[in-house]
């Protein structure tokens, strides 16, 4: 029975999802694979990993879970549903003082049960008009901790005009998630390094086209 | 014949040229495309599979009268303003003028042509719009590219909204002698427009040498252009039975029809090329989008209408 509700409600925020915004996904780069995998994207809106978890083949989506942060999907019994339940959000306390346990042991657990991750390594939305801001650096602790899991980068094109922050009515323009070329961690290679190396391999994956003015 | 007789004739006929042209795509395809796939004939059997839902669609919306029709333009208006305000540089300042532009401009317009008002449709989105929607913008104190910006809404809204809701207005008109059949005004239109997209590109897969503009379209040669439209101007005059004009009246409307999608397929591939897109949008996987098949009935439909109104109604 839980199981029922949990499907249903997967298939209503991903419909909803297709709704609003005509989402598309683009595997330019890359072809859908179950092995674990980390998916690294710009971050602009609350929807952004939904868009992501959308576009996935269904029999990948069960196996990939967002990384969020606890404060925001702890704070109603409806959040914590879907948080917990539907989207099973690896939930990571964003406060250093109270945090009990290393999230990214927590983030290397999930992979070795061969489930994938959402990540968004900007560590907060967006909401200037920098393109992507620069890469907190739990991206490499997590790269040298599994080195073998491949890191994805997508691009989430368009989210942030549909609805942006302030705003309360959505307007229902069409997105694209774009898949590039995956990447792991180099042997040797030191923290600014990789970060920058996966923050241009992020740009690269947007459209050519610039969305802004 | 009655009007339903003359409907059922039209579609009939119409559902004949694409079985036939199915299976000449089918033929094709095992005979040259059975190894490796061909380019030409994929997209020749694309563009066939998407004449079948366009055929469809529209026979569905006028089993449901004037009420379907509106509805059907009026969700080919709403996707193709989808698609081009998504191509759109727009900024935050823009939202609550796209807001008002989807969910308030778009369905008051097909409601007065719902109600048949026309000395309001008629002049709701170059007068009321035009002014309301740069108030709005200039509220919310954005001036960054503000004359663009509210230019590109504009246009935006021009385009998908008012130039397609001239389409359903073509039931409004009041033709002494052809009452209850405006229906087939829009038949006429849609097919003129959609037989000189085929035969253009006939014509120019056959005898295309010289491009019109290079730059712009390099599929768009002279003799594609001077043979589509030539032919699709008979095609025209051979539909006399179904409009209120006279044969000689109907090629000439279908040679303005012509000219006016033509010259609308040329100005919107120069949008494209200048955003940097081969299409507007992916409604069906390989088709384009909505405002792909669009393009140049939004050109030819308002001066369609307009002529037709002039000279035709009381």
């Amino acid at each position: 029975m839980a199981h029922v509700l949990e499907a249903l409600a997967a298939a209503a925020v991903t419909s909803f999802a297709r709704i609003v915004t005509g989402v598309r996904g683009n595997w330019r780069d890359c072809a859908p694979d179950p092995r674990p995998r980390v998916y690294f994207a710009n971050h602009n809106s609350h929807g952004d990993f939904v868009l992501i978890w959308t576009v996935l083949p269904p029999a990948l989506r069960r196996l990939t879970r967002p990384v969020a942060g606890a404060d925001y999907w702890n704070v109603s019994p409806l959040r914590r549903f879907f948080g917990t339940r539907v989207f099973r959000a690896v939930l990571i306390d964003r406060n250093p003082t109270t945090r009990q346990g290393d999230p990214i042991a927590l983030m290397a657990a999930s992979l070795d049960t061969g489930t994938s991750l959402i990540l968004f390594p900007e560590g907060t939305r967006n909401t200037t008009d920098e393109r992507l801001l620069p890469f907190k650096s739990g991206l490499f602790h997590l790269a040298g901790a599994r080195p073998q899991v491949e890191l994805v980068p997508v691009w989430i094109e368009n989210l942030n005009r549909v609805m942006p922050k302030g705003e309360f009515v959505p307007i229902p323009l069409l997105c694209t998630v774009t898949f590039g070329a995956p990447l792991r961690l180099q042997a040797g290679e030191d923290k600014a390094a990789f970060l920058e190396r996966a923050r241009a391999a992020l740009l690269a994956a947007a459209p050519e086209r610039e969305a802004g003015r | 014949m009655t009007a339903t007789e003359q409907t059922l004739a039209l579609f009939g006929g119409v559902a004949g040229v694409l079985v036939v042209a199915s299976m000449v795509g089918l033929v094709l395809e095992r005979r040259y495309a059975a190894q490796a796939p061909n380019a030409v004939i994929e997209n020749l059997n694309s563009r066939i599979k998407s004449w079948w839902v366009m055929v469809i669609a529209i026979g569905i919306a006028f089993a449901f009268g004037k009420a379907g029709v509106i509805a059907l333009f009026g969700f080919a208006s709403f996707t193709a303003l989808r698609e081009f305000v998504t191509l759109l540089p727009t900024r935050r300042g823009d939202h609550l003028a796209l807001v008002i532009a989807f969910f308030v401009v778009l369905p008051a317009q097909y409601y007065l042509i719902w109600i048949e008002w026309y000395g309001l449709y008629s002049i709701f989105i170059p007068v009321y719009a035009f002014l309301l929607l740069p108030i709005i913008a200039a509220l919310r104190g954005d001036t960054k590219a503000f004359m663009p910006r509210v230019a590109e809404v504009q246009w935006a809204l021009m385009i998908c909204v008012f130039c397609v809701s001239h389409v359903p207005a073509l039931l409004t008109l009041n033709i002494p002698g052809y009452e209850g059949r405006q229906l087939l005004l829009i038949a006429f239109l849609v097919l003129v427009v959609q037989s000189s997209d085929v035969l253009q590109y006939v014509w120019g897969k056959l005898a295309g040498r010289h491009k019109i503009v290079p730059l712009l379209s390099p599929s768009k040669t002279l003799e594609g252009f001077v043979g589509g439209v030539a032919s699709a101007t008979l095609v025209g005059a051979a539909l006399w039975w179904i409009t209120p004009f006279s044969a000689l009246q109907a090629g000439a409307m279908a040679l303005i029809i012509t000219l006016m999608g033509f010259f609308g397929g040329l100005v919107m591939s120069a949008i494209k090329r200048d955003r940097g897109v081969k299409d507007w949008g992916q409604l069906i996987d390989g088709h384009g989008g909505m405002l792909d098949r669009l393009d140049s009935v939004i050109f030819a439909a308002p001066i369609f209408f307009h002529i037709t109104r002039y000279w035709w109604t009381v």
